[in-house]
């Protein structure tokens, strides 16, 4: 029996290399054994694509590309459907989800200078795949054909008018109609189902390919290639599997825990991941008063906003995006971890997370004119990290000394048990002692954050830090 | 126009909380008989069947026939309303009355529950009442012989006039406490058409999320091992 396992092995791997695939991508590809936290997401990103890929693959079973059914046939997935509430939950909240780990994970390569050289390429085919996510999840947003997917799509391929001399013909193409309608309901499902994840799969399968051929950067920014041990495995390397491929499963595991209770317990985020007017159905009638994209495009669409001319407006939007693509050319600092660059590198970064962030939440509410000005700052400020830095990296002073050898931090438990006693006391410090009766009579105490206590201590914090600064 | 009046109503009202409680299967059944009283005759709540309703209340077929089906419809069909769309958009001023499957989950409850406590005389409206969480709704109050008519009193606030209290001008079959029960109980059935899966995934979502606190339980003791013998 098993000699007649091993011939059939044997003769597969004669004609397929899956012995070197497995060893060059996972049991002796090296890296780094420094990953902290900011490492799970590139795993994570890769673990919510499945999903979207398989619950996606089941809801299009019954979902009805056509405008007289779609609404409808999201509701019978909804109600009828065995399991079908979980599908399309699992589905909507990984989009989310998706832009959530992508962005951590886009934040971990500018944070460690993971996008510089030799890896220009694997960022380069990373901005394709959040390129791609982007134009995914614009169209799957289409599909349940409620009044903000289809008011939402409608805004958006009207800019693609503002374009000057062809811009309108252009519009009418993508749509397939002079509003959007059943034509642009149908191409969006085949682009949302087939081109697009098509796309998005070989841009990963190249990501990851790029990502091995140069080997993974770490929390230090060090190379780990340049010192070797003499049968040339790096010292400070360890093989992908079995290490990150159990650590990777933890992290796999909390982040699922999250996304369980997201799912059972408040799938609508708050509007924030399936707003209230998407159970309106699509009426090319009523527009509604406030027209909001998703959470994850706010930013853009604040910076949209923020110009005055429309064709300024779409040119200012596309180029938000762009600058990014050509990040490795602008940062002429040859320090990658944010650990050892210089001080004015580290206010920039933190200036832009801050745009970013703010942008992001203006992009949520109306434009009111004060609105308009702080979007506008923010947009500024948000260029200015990208256009400045070619001048402010050029002779970019280290912070700190940088190290021969990867360092070490304590694992994410150890510093948790470590600060343990100190974090349950600053909590109870912040809290007041609720007592909660069951209905058996049983009498528990148990500590509830109070929001005036914790006012107070950031209050007294602040204070003590503007004592120190004096 | 329809939704526009929406976001207006609700920048200017403080909605009052509806208290929703989807295990109450009582309240649920007595929201479900107001539902096929009063709204049915108009509204549909399409997407809702029957059967669904009579397995999560846990009624059998006959109950459910008995006190919920109205008209000629098995227990498989669904909450449809016998007025003809096209008729009904001539006689509610273009705007023919929605589907209520889900106006739970694009309105919220404290909404629905405001705005069915919300109507007051108001000549100057074709139905003689007017709302004051959706302004110059079509809707004529359908649940007056249950609440009574009300006035409304306005006081001026930065020299606008404000809701400040209702005046029940006529007594209806119900006290103030009954009928503000009863909606409660006809915004909690709302609650649960919009979405009757909320019964099932609340109630499992403990049991995922112990599992995956176990998994992670066993998956970081396995890196704990793995790990433990690098430096």
């Amino acid at each position: 029996m098993s000699r007649w396992i091993s011939e059939i092995s044997d003769w597969i791997l004669a004609r397929l290399p899956i012995d070197k695939v497995w060893r060059e991508h996972l049991s002796e590809y090296f890296a780094p054994k420094n990953f902290n936290f900011w490492y799970y997401f590139g795993s994570l990103a890769l673990l919510v694509l499945v999903n979207q890929l398989l619950t996606g693959i089941a809801l299009a079973m019954f979902y009805k590309p056509d405008a007289k059914f779609a609404f409808d046939s999201i509701e019978y997935i909804m109600r009828d459907v065995n399991w079908g509430w979980l599908l399309r939950y699992m589905h909507s909240t990984g989009a989310s989800a998706f832009f959530i780990v992508v962005y951590l994970h886009m934040f971990r390569g500018l944070l460690y200078g993971s996008f510089k050289k030799p890896r220009e390429l694997v960022w380069i085919f990373g901005m394709l795949i959040y390129f791609c996510l982007m134009a995914e999840s614009f169209m799957g947003y289409l599909l349940p054909w409620g009044q903000m997917s289809y008011w939402g799509a409608q805004v958006i391929i009207s800019l693609f008018g503002a374009i000057p001399y062809f811009g309108e013909d252009l519009a009418l193409w993508i749509r397939g109609d002079y509003v959007v309608s059943d034509a642009t309901l149908n191409r969006f499902y085949s682009f949302h189902v087939i081109a697009v994840p098509l796309a998005m799969l070989a841009l990963v399968y190249l990501h990851i390919v790029a990502l091995h051929q140069v080997g993974s950067n770490n929390p230090d920014g060090i190379e780990i290639k340049m010192n070797k041990d003499p049968n040339g495995i790096p010292v400070d390397g360890i093989p992908f599997h079995p290490y990150y491929t159990v650590k990777d499963t933890v992290g796999a595991a909390v982040f699922l825990i999250v996304f369980a209770v997201i799912i059972f317990y408040m799938p609508e985020m708050g509007g924030f991941f399936l707003e209230p007017e998407n159970f309106i159905p699509a009426n090319s009638l009523a527009t509604p008063e406030h027209i909001v994209p998703l959470w994850y495009f706010t930013p853009f669409y604040a910076i949209l906003r923020a110009v005055p001319d429309k064709l300024g407006g779409v040119l200012a939007m596309g180029a938000s995006i762009f600058v990014l693509f050509i990040l490795p050319w602008l940062d002429k600092s040859n320090i990658k971890s944010i650990r050892y660059r210089g001080k004015i590198f580290k206010y920039a970064l933190a200036t832009f997370v801050i745009s970013f962030v703010a942008l992001g939440y203006l992009g949520t509410q109306p434009a009111t004119p004060v609105a308009t000005i702080f979007a506008r700052v923010f947009t500024v400020l948000y260029f200015a990290f990208f256009l400045l830095m070619p001048f402010y990296t050029r002779n970019e002073k280290p912070d700190a000394a940088m190290p021969e050898r990867v360092s070490i931090e304590p694992a994410l438990d150890e510093t948790l048990k470590k600060n343990w006693p100190r974090m349950k006391a600053q909590f109870l410090e912040i809290s007041v002692i609720r007592e909660i009766k069951t209905g058996s009579g049983a009498v528990y105490k148990i500590p509830v954050l109070d929001v005036e206590a914790l006012l107070a201590l950031i209050k007294h914090r602040m204070s003590n830090f503007k004592k120190s600064k004096t | 126009m329809f939704l526009g009046s929406f976001c207006a109503a609700a920048g200017g009202v403080n909605l009052e909380p509806a208290e929703i409680d989807l295990t109450d299967k009582a309240s649920l059944k007595r929201g479900g008989q107001l539902f096929v009283t009063y709204c049915q005759g108009c509204h549909s709540a399409k997407h809702m069947r029957y059967s669904r309703i009579a397995s999560d209340f846990g009624l059998d077929e006959a109950e459910v026939s008995k006190d919920l089906i109205i008209g000629r419809k098995t227990i498989n069909g669904s909450l449809t309303t016998a007025m003809d769309a096209n008729v009904a958009r001539d006689w509610f001023l273009g705007v023919g009355p929605p589907d209520l499957s889900l106006v739970a989950r694009s309105r919220g409850s404290d909404w629905l529950y405001s705005y069915l406590r919300g109507f007051y005389l108001d000549e100057t409206r074709p139905f003689g009442v007017n709302n004051s969480v959706y302004k110059d709704v079509a809707m004529p109050n359908v649940l007056w012989e249950l609440q009574g008519l009300q006035k409304a009193i306005f006081k001026t606030l930065d020299g606008k006039p404000v809701l400040d209290r209702f005046e029940i001008v006529e007594k209806g079959g119900m006290t103030a406490i009954e009928f503000n029960q009863a909606m409660t109980d006809l915004v909690n059935f709302l609650v649960y058409v919009g979405e009757p899966a909320k019964l099932e995934r609340v109630r499992l979502g403990k049991y995922v999320v112990l599992y995956l606190l176990i998994f992670l339980l066993v998956a970081f003791l396995l890196k704990k091992e793995y790990w433990k013998d690098l430096h």
